[in-house]
């Protein structure tokens, strides 16, 4: 399904580019039209997108993007920069009161996660704040809301404040304070129920809550995979009770998360916190980095991380580690190799993860070819057991079989063994680097392939 | 006859028939959007906006469908097949196209198959529904407005509370139960939810339910653990009764964003999923990637949500939908340039 980072949707543009040496205005234009794609298919909203692509054009065409050398990394890295500033800096740090109780209230629609974050938050503000927090449940319509703001009071062993579902809730937030005041209770989370932006009765209510007491925080709780409405929502809730902030919350999914940038826009109030998952420590600093290289799919150090961890068996990344510094690396441990990097996914995007890929000299245009790993492969699998392991006996005869074999040409095989025996030193020169620093390996031999 | 023909003389009929689903439309119009214009009013407003079928109206025709959620594939795929129409048509005015646009986007969505909103359940045995979908978007909120549903057609329903994990999910389950009136199975927080499972099939079989409805927790699709549980729970129902689950219904936010059609390609190659639910459609999101679901995933939407209370449950009709995507997107940016005139 088409889900490609923008880096991937512009190879084909730059592609086109790559012979003309120079590129004119009609390219940046191709290249914001897959700007705007990738951002529509992240789920930005619409008017969104379009503010940002003028925006983007006038800084890539005003920033002589065509004289660069690398005009279409510039592009990426122009929108890049631009959306993580539009996201704002790392803003996770919450007001308090001066006249405690604080009060900090959390709303939005249904099932966005208002009474899981919470509990979150509350678990957030005892273990990194010292505080004494009081959750309030003052959700009196969904069924069972009370008893699931009790079960993860009981969970945290933190007190819950809740009169039943027969008393109005800005009754309930009202003693709830009161409460909070005799009891030396330094916070008042408050829950409210899920409810429709365009509600006017429930969004009064909301209102009369805050009338009650100034509250310090007003958090709107949103889902990472809201579409396009996300714009309305944000307006309405913003404009009906002031928010000072959002939770993005069930951004342990695999949505591109094209909301925050929207509810960003609209609101110009930070995004505070992301929720990570169902338990109650899964909630995070929000990082506008990250979410900007997320929305437009170049994933994420972090993510890469990750991955190479799942996909590389401990086990064998220490047998090969042996093999590279005894150098008995052979053919057949590149292919497992390959295939290890062709599980991870799509390779620009792992080259752009890659720590500082960007700056080693000569990778910086590696653009990786994914056919190029295929004829690699099928050059492997045309050798004997004997040339894989000994390939110093491929000589002429030997190359024009494997050449035809595969498909490829002697060339291409020549280049082949050149890179393997490069890796090989390279290899022995990393993993005695690492052997000292006693880190581990992360991906043996990935970049000798791009040179 | 033009869709809208049709739809028009359904509506303004004075047959029983008629009567009714003027009221269900209402219903679902008023969830749709808010505005309380009556149905002619809005026709007329659109050939009145624009007379001409130009570049401009393409544009934003397009735009209202991107804002709907439908997504820029789609949206893509049908703007040049109703391109392509205009063209062989020979289309000058907007008083030809509204049926075009309309029959167009139907037959995305239908994209061939029948339009299939109907439970397929037993006649005269049990029958297990299985709901599935990722966190919050209604399926235990859903499970009870279809049990009353379904008892008041006169089945006899049982509740299984398949959800052991979220904080509260047994208790919400169960006042839906007390609310509908029919019984809950169900065992403590924490158990294994297949074991749930397996005793609420023998409780049905063994008391001649006609309905099981069973809840799962909420899981993104992406967490392997949690999607290789489900494949559990769908497999001990299976084992229980051969022809079990009889529907697996994907419970869909409407304001969900393009993730819904990831979602619904993970979740129905695990548990097989049979029907959309798409709920939440009384807010002002619309859904529109179900249209992408249907036309690549090739599965139908059965019911829409359109509210919290035990009755707030449609059967889906891709007309009405396909009209309220459009002609609502329609009436909000007129609305918005009548704001920005003052
Ligand atoms: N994976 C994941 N699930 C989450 C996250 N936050 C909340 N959830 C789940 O989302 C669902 C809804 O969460 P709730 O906290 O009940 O949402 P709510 O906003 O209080 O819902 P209403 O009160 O009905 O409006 C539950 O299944 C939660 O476990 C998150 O960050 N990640
Ligand atoms: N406005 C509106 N709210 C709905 C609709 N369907 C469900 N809800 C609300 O959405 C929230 C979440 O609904 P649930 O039924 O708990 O969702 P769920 O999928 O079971 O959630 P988890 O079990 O936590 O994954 C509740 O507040 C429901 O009242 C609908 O059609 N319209
Ligand atoms: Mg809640
Ligand atoms: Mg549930």
């Amino acid at each position: 399904m088409a889900f490609e980072g923008l880096a991937e949707r512009l190879q084909g543009t730059l592609q086109k580019i790559k012979g003309k040496g120079k590129i004119s205005e009609a390219d940046v234009k191709e290249m914001m039209r897959e700007v705007r794609y990738a951002l529509l298919e992240a789920d930005v909203n619409l008017k969104v997108v379009k503010e940002f692509v003028k925006n983007v054009s006038d800084r890539a065409v005003g920033q002589d993007v065509m004289k660069s050398l690398t005009p279409g990394q510039q592009v990426v890295k122009i929108v890049k920069d631009e959306l993580t500033e539009l996201m704002g800096g790392e803003q996770s740090q919450i007001s308090f009161s001066t006249r405690p109780p604080t009060v900090i209230m959390m709303v939005g629609l249904q099932g966005a996660g208002k009474t899981t974050t919470t509990g979150k938050l509350a678990n957030v503000l005892r273990k990194k704040y010292n505080k004494k927090p009081l959750l309030v449940a003052a959700d009196i319509y969904r069924p069972a809301a009370v008893q699931q703001l009790q079960t993860i009071g009981k969970q945290l062993s933190l007190p819950v404040f809740a009169l039943g579902t027969d008393i109005s809730p800005v009754e309930i937030v009202k003693q709830a304070i009161e409460q909070a005041k005799e009891e030396h209770h330094d916070v008042v989370i408050i829950d409210t129920a899920g409810r429709l932006h365009i509600d006017e009765t429930l969004m009064q209510e909301l209102k009369d809550i805050r009338a009650i007491k100034e509250p310090d925080e007003v958090f709107l709780v949103v889902d990472a995979m809201t579409g396009q409405d996300a714009v309305n929502v944000a307006n309405n809730f913003n404009e009906a009770i002031g928010i000072t902030g959002v939770v993005l919350t069930k951004l342990d999914g695999d949505t591109r998360g094209g909301a925050a940038l929207s509810i960003r826009s609209v609101t110009q109030k930070p995004i505070k916190f992301v929720g990570m998952g169902e338990k109650m420590d899964a909630l995070e600093p929000f990082h506008p980095e990250r979410m900007a290289s997320r929305i437009l799919g170049m994933g994420d150090m972090m993510s890469l991380i990750e991955k190479a961890q799942a996909n590389v068996d401990e086990e064998r990344a220490k047998e090969l580690e042996e093999k590279f510094r005894t150098q008995s690396f052979t053919f057949d441990d590149f292919l497992e190799q390959i295939g290890q990097v062709k599980q991870m996914g799509p390779l620009d995007e792992i080259l752009k993860m890659l720590p500082g890929a960007g700056k080693i000299k000569g990778l910086e245009n590696a653009k990786v070819d994914e056919k190029q790993m295929d004829r690699v492969e099928a050059i492997i699998y045309s050798m004997t057991t004997q040339e894989k392991t000994t390939p110093e006996i491929l000589n002429g005869p030997r190359k024009k079989r494997i050449a035809k074999g595969s498909g490829t040409s002697i060339q291409d095989i020549n280049r082949l063994l050149k890179q393997f025996e490069d890796m090989k030193k390279m290899m022995k020169q990393m993993t005695n680097m690492q052997q000292k620093g006693k880190k581990k390996m992360k991906m043996p031999g990935l970049d000798s392939l791009f040179k | 006859m033009s869709f809208f023909k049709k739809f028009k003389e359904k509506m303004l009929g004075s047959t029983p028939e008629a009567e009714e689903t003027v009221s269900i439309t209402n219903k679902f119009k008023e969830g749709l959007s808010k505005t309380r214009n009556q149905f002619t009013s809005k026709v007329n407003d659109l050939v009145a906006k624009y007379r001409k079928v130009d570049e401009d109206f393409f544009e934003e025709l397009e735009e209202i469908l991107l804002q709907a959620d439908v997504g820029f594939e789609t949206v893509t795929e049908l703007m040049d097949s109703l391109r392509f129409e205009v063209q062989r048509k020979n289309i000058k005015n907007t008083s030809g196209i509204q049926s075009v646009i309309s029959e167009k986007l139907v037959e995305i969505y239908n994209a061939g198959e029948d339009d299939v909103t109907e439970l397929q359940l037993e006649e005269s045995d049990l029958s297990v529904i299985l709901f599935v979908g990722v966190n919050g978007v209604g399926k235990t909120t859903t499970i009870g407005k279809l049990a009353h549903r379904l008892k008041g057609e006169g089945k006899n329903v049982m509740l299984a509370a398949g959800d052991t994990f979220r904080a509260g999910a047994i208790e919400q389950l169960q006042v839906w139960g007390d609310r509908v009136g029919v019984e809950v199975i169900k065992q403590s927080e924490g158990s294994d939810p297949a074991a749930v499972m397996y005793d609420a099939v023998r409780a049905a079989k063994s008391r001649g339910v006609d309905v099981l409805i069973c809840d799962t927790a909420g899981r993104l699709q992406n967490k392997v653990n949690l999607m290789n549980e489900l494949e559990k729970i769908h497999r001990v129902i299976s084992r229980e009764i051969p022809n079990a689950p009889h529907e697996v219904l994907l419970a869909l936010d409407a304001t969900t964003g393009q993730n819904a059609l990831v979602q619904a390609q993970t979740f129905k190659e695990v548990t097989n999923v049979t029907g959309i639910v798409l709920t939440k459609l009384d807010g002002t999101a619309k859904g529109g990637i179900v249209l992408a679901i249907r036309n690549k995933l090739h599965i139908p939407v059965k019911f829409v949500g359109l509210g919290e209370q035990m009755d707030d449950l449609q059967p889906f009709d891709a007309e009405k939908y396909v009209y309220g995507l459009f002609a609502d997107g329609l009436d909000l940016e007129e609305a918005e340039e009548i704001e920005s005139d003052k």
